[in-house]
């Protein structure tokens, strides 16, 4: 089932979900304020390293105002949480740590208590995610915050963008600790429904993570991957993929190949954004609110 | 390797012989055509292929630089390609269109844009 931004409001409202979308943010949160409501911001493929002037005029530039944008809102966010592509690839170990060190050296610069990541297939396909835990750690985690349970996936470390046996077992187990009254919110890069295979947007054992938390009554995931926002829903479960910061891709719509969206001087990061995530403790995921890169 | 029961054998016999007696009755039975396709990143040689609908092929796919893989999903078509190849996909189109494949093996920097197209025209 694809749904239009309409039919996704529609549903949304019914569940109490308030969706918006827009550059300055100024209504994010308008209704907010229940003692035990509280956010995350999700930023996702920046791809640093990646250089192509065509395609983004301020590659050095982008993270750095996407970091200065989560430091200005005026309540801060409980975590960030980067659901991968931190860095593009390349073929040179040395230069993946490099790129990853400056990565790293950038987000210590979030004003926030915590900062978690995920890897990308750029981050981590080419060496089974070696470079990467040396500077992040696991690639794939569980963790709670006030009364929410969340699930990090790693559907990348495999070049065939499988989460693979050991992990659907690990995550069969957490699953089963958990109080399924509590919401569950997941992270992943690549979406875990198959979204446009043809295009590689898809995870090739997704269907078998679905089967397991679908079996969870108030659960949302967040993935990347896909260089836009898009909603989707699979059964009762939400998915919800973030803006890239670095190019945006064509919609999943576009007939023939996959392209990236080039930049346009006249209106530079375009497309390009972060996003926060309203959550209570009894009702879940309550409010989606999408910004744009400060400049 | 054991020796397969003789019994198995025979009921396998009158099979082939049904499959062949069906093969033959087709007005344009030919041997399938055979498509060589390299694979080298980031990029398929060729990157377009022309198939006749109902016509059957054999795509052998061979890669120059390591692992690749070889993914057509509309067309339920997915293979390694490795070096020490050629792998074999032998299928018959019975849909016309355009139908995009793509390497779903993580490669490198051009492996997002590794794709080809695999048209299907009325014969
Ligand atoms: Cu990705
Ligand atoms: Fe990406």
């Amino acid at each position: 089932m694809k749904l239009s931004r309409r039919d996704f409001l529609k549903i949304s409202s019914i569940g109490g979900l308030v969706f918006s979308t827009g550059l300055s943010g100024a209504r994010a949160f308008a209704h907010a304020g229940g003692d035990d409501e509280f956010y995350f911001v999700q930023l996702s493929d920046s791809h640093w390293g990646f250089k192509n002037l065509k395609f983004n005029g301020d590659p050095e530039g982008t993270l750095p105002k996407a970091i200065a944008t989560v430091n200005s809102l005026a309540r801060k966010p409980d975590f960030v949480m980067f659901t991968g592509d931190l860095t593009h690839t390349t073929d040179d170990p040395e230069e993946r740590r490099r790129r990853m060190r400056q990565f790293k050296s950038l987000t210590d610069k979030l004003e926030v208590p915590q900062v978690r990541y995920l890897p990308g297939e750029h981050d981590a396909a080419l060496d089974a995610g070696a470079a990467y835990k040396e500077f992040f750690g696991d690639t794939h985690y569980a963790f709670s915050h006030k009364g929410v349970n969340f699930i990090a996936l790693d559907n990348v470390s495999d070049p065939r963008a499988r989460l693979g046996a050991t992990q659907l077992g690990w995550l069969e187990e957490r699953l089963a600790e958990l109080d399924r009254d509590q919401p569950l919110v997941v992270f992943a890069h690549r979406p875990l429904f198959a979204l446009r295979p043809d295009w590689d947007w898809s995870t090739a054992d997704g269907d078998q993570a679905i089967a397991l938390l679908k079996k969870h009554p108030k659960i949302t995931v967040f993935y990347g991957h896909i260089h836009q926002e898009h909603h989707h829903q699979t059964g009762h479960i939400a998915h919800h993929s973030a803006k890239s910061l670095i190019f945006p891709l064509a919609p999943p719509d576009t007939q023939g190949k996959k392209f990236k969206v080039g930049w346009d001087p006249q209106h530079p990061y375009a497309g390009l954004g972060l996003r926060k995530v309203g959550l209570t403790e009894k009702q879940a995921v309550v409010e989606i609110d999408e910004l744009g890169v400060k400049v | 390797m054991t020796k397969r029961p003789r019994a198995w054998r025979w009921c396998v016999l009158p099979l082939i012989v049904a499959a062949q007696a069906g093969c033959t009755r087709q007005a344009d039975a030919t041997d399938p055509q055979v498509i060589t396709i390299e694979a080298r990143r980031f990029a398929y040689s060729p990157a377009v292929i022309r198939l006749k609908k109902d016509q059957p092929v054999v795509l052998e796919l061979i890669s120059k630089d390591g692992l690749h893989g070889f993914n057509a999903p509309e067309l339920g078509l997915r293979s390694d390609v490795i070096m020490d190849g050629p792998s074999r996909l032998t299928f018959t189109p019975r849909k016309t269109g355009r139908f995009i494949f793509h390497c779903d093996i993580f490669c490198g920097s051009g492996h997002d844009q590794m794709a080809g197209e695999i048209v299907v025209v009325d014969d």
